[in-house]
């Protein structure tokens, strides 16, 4: 099935070369899981602060048990703030 | 100390400049800047006074620590009571200025009556006069400042000023020194102007000599810095990106108004976002963003300087816009961009650029340019009304004549100018304004955040994203990650942000800040330079205090409980997309909690305990 994930801030450079406006659409295995998505990209472990699907965050404890489906959006960003 | 314990008091009706000492027992509990200030408008001025009229009076303060070795110590305030609100007024700005206000020797300026005469006050150290004004009245910021250089010959003079909208009585306008850093809201810019003061210009050699303990400031700001320096918000992500990081995070938690908050999700959001302004221009091969840029003392630096192509229909022509200026950061780009449905980064860029020319707030201009859209969409504005421009939403062009028009104070921006609230009352629909106690939303909308929906409606000075930032929490995880979508426990993270905000905007810091430090990394640095005891404890009493003065001179105002709302579209109108949809802003199940908290009844007033307890 076929996923988007989104590299922001300064994790585009885990994104392939080619990909264009910080994202790639993904071909995964299944009901695969986020952990198996980020681990994919190879972003390391503390990088990995805000993750959200569709919108929604998704806490460390909870990445390697959410299922991820088709067309699902993944974005992810290292610790940022602004205002 | 920290403080000079000088105020330069300038009566403008007579012309007469007068130093008098600070009062240090209001500064032991007040502490500086927003805090002390409006204590001190508090004191002086009728709160039912009409803000535009000559009794209003119009401070300029610096915090403890403005002007010394201490990171982001370069801020100052101005405060008053808004034209647009009717309630107190802070507005905050970074930069030079005010650093160099402290270096002359001057904790504050309090500016009362009205001047018969365009003038402008020079200050050079202790000598502070005013001047005539009638070569830079009717000049553009940008102009001014030149102007006021080249006539000093020092080009180490800072200077702030308003611009053109402020003298056409833009209720908007704000103050903007060092060319392109706004003390932005509420309408500051407005009353400077109504007092035929057009600019300070300040030029002061002192420096900072008077701190309590000189040797553990220098330790203890040398550790603060320490942690900004590891913190990869303040070390990586803000520098790189600058606040408009923002932009495609809120986009995608469904929070990011768009179209005058009919919807909370924009489809162009990327092409106006931090990560776009890298990016190389497909009509000429350059990014928007040069480099970033840091206010005095400053170890962050997430200030933007952009350029525009030059080939842009906005700017063709218009060689004055073709260098490297003040760029937009996240609260421009929402307001010019999404809440206006206009993509193009560019026209974004130009019309900051004539923000920061001509001292306009971008946040409320572009809501008012949004409710603008609006009404002409649904026909209740007309190309009579505009004068011909097609202001429908994402007209670029429309967008950029608009901001030409209300930067000069010239035909259809004279109505912009009124801001949103009076232009949907004046064309028959006030539900179409998204303001609270008449000042325009930033970039969040409530329905996908609940706990800004809280900061909206119990800002004192109308709605505002910077008087308690639950964001950080609700999105970004600074300290904490918590439900966006929950209303529980959103009552008490309001008070707290908005107590210890209040205690930052009072030290001369900034409060980006926080978003690596604690209290506990900002109480050692005001007790090394101040005297007195300073804890963490006594900072949020200092914090609480000043919420509860400001709640104080706003109820005497006039401004009560039934102005702490929302307009009806955030709390009937659902969201129609993202993580949010479905929902609306539940502020009725966190509002009677929050009175609670504060010590206030049911009607949102202080319990006469409550003001006993801070000294009230």
């Amino acid at each position: 099935m076929k996923i988007t994930v989104k590299l922001f801030a300064t994790l585009e450079k885990y994104l392939p070369a080619d990909a264009g406006n910080h994202q790639v659409t993904l071909e995964v295995p299944p009901a695969a899981s986020v952990q198996t998505c980020l681990d994919h990209f190879q972003i390391p472990e503390k990088l990995r602060h805000l993750v959200l699907v569709n919108g929604v965050y998704i806490p460390p404890d909870q990445r390697m048990t959410t299922e991820l489906r088709e067309g699902d959006i993944v974005a992810v960003w290292p610790e940022i703030a602004g205002g | 100390m920290a403080w000079t314990r000088k105020v330069l008091r300038v009566d403008l009706t007579t012309g007469r400049c007068q130093e008098e000492p600070l009062n240090m027992a209001w500064a032991s509990e007040y502490l500086g800047q927003r805090g002390l200030a409006s204590k001190y408008l508090s004191e002086e001025i009728d709160p039912k006074v009409e803000p535009l009229s000559p009794a209003n009076k119009l401070i300029m303060v610096t915090g403890p620590l403005t002007g010394t070795m201490a990171s982001t110590a370069g801020r100052y305030s101005v405060v008053t009571k808004s034209p647009l609100t009717g309630c107190i007024a802070c507005s905050n700005s970074g930069g030079f200025f005010g650093a160099e206000l402290k270096f002359a020797g001057w904790d504050m300026i309090i500016f009362e009556g009205k001047s018969p005469r365009p003038v402008y006050l020079y200050i050079e150290n202790e000598t502070a006069q005013l001047l005539p004004a009638e070569e830079i009245w009717g000049k553009s910021v940008w102009d001014t400042d030149e102007i006021l250089h080249k006539k000093h010959q020092d080009p180490l003079l800072r200077i702030a000023t308003v611009g053109r909208a402020a003298e056409k009585g833009c209720l908007f306008s704000g103050i903007i020194n060092d060319l392109h850093r706004a003390a932005g809201r509420s309408g500051v810019g407005t009353v400077m102007a109504s007092k035929n003061l057009k600019a300070v210009a300040v030029r002061g050699t002192r420096g900072i000599a008077n701190l309590k303990d000189p040797r553990r400031f220098m330790q203890v700001t040398d550790a603060a810095k320490q942690v900004l320096a590891e913190s990869p918000v303040t070390s990586e992500g803000l520098p790189a990106y600058g606040t408009q990081v923002l932009m495609n995070v809120i986009n995608e938690v469904g929070a990011m108004p768009t179209r005058n908050y009919r919807e909370v999700q924009f489809e162009g959001a990327y092409k106006i976002s931090g990560e776009a302004m890298h990016q190389p221009r497909p009509s000429d091969g350059k990014p928007n963003l040069v480099t970033n840029a840091a206010c005095f003392g400053c170890t962050i630096a997430c200030g933007r300087i952009s350029t525009i192509d030059q080939k842009h229909f906005s700017v063709v022509n218009k060689p004055r816009y073709w260098h490297a200026s003040g760029g937009v950061e996240y609260e421009a780009a929402w307001a010019l961009g999404s809440d206006l449905g206009v993509d193009d980064l560019d026209a974004l860029t130009y019309c900051n650029f004539l923000c920061n020319e001509d001292g306009l707030d971008p946040i409320s201009f572009g809501a008012t340019v949004a409710a603008a859209m609006e009404l002409f969409e649904n026909g209740q504005l007309t190309l009579e009304d505009t004068g011909g421009i097609d202001l429908r939403f994402g007209n670029a062009e429309a967008l950029v004549r608009v901001a030409e028009l209300t930067a000069r104070g010239e035909g259809f921006g004279l109505e912009i100018g009124l801001g949103s609230k009076r232009l949907c009352e004046k064309y028959g629909h006030p539900d179409l304004s998204m303001t609270v106690k008449g000042q325009e939303f930033p970039a969040y909308d409530p329905r996908g955040l609940q706990g800004m929906g809280l900061t909206y409606a119990t800002s004192n000075r109308g709605a505002c994203h910077l008087r308690s930032y639950t964001v950080s929490s609700e999105v970004l995880g600074v300290p904490v990650k918590t439900d966006p979508l929950a209303t529980e426990g959103k009552a008490a993270m309001v008070k707290d942000f908005q107590d210890a905000t209040a205690a930052v905007d009072s030290s001369g810091l900034c409060v980006f800040t926080t978003f690596a430090w604690t209290l506990e990394n900002i109480a050692p640095q005001i007790d090394a330079a101040c005297a007195g005891e300073w804890t963490v404890e006594k900072l949020l009493e200092v914090g609480e205090r000043i919420w509860n003065l400001e709640r104080k001179f706003n109820l005497d105002a006039g401004i009560t409980a039934k102005d702490d709302t929302l307009p009806k579209r955030i709390l009937k109108e659902a969201a129609k997309t993202g993580p949010a949809k479905g929902k609306v802003n539940e502020l009725h199940k966190m509002l009677p909690e929050y009175y609670q908290l504060r010590g206030w009844s049911a009607d949102g007033v202080p319990l006469p305990e409550t003001l006993q307890r801070l000294g009230l």
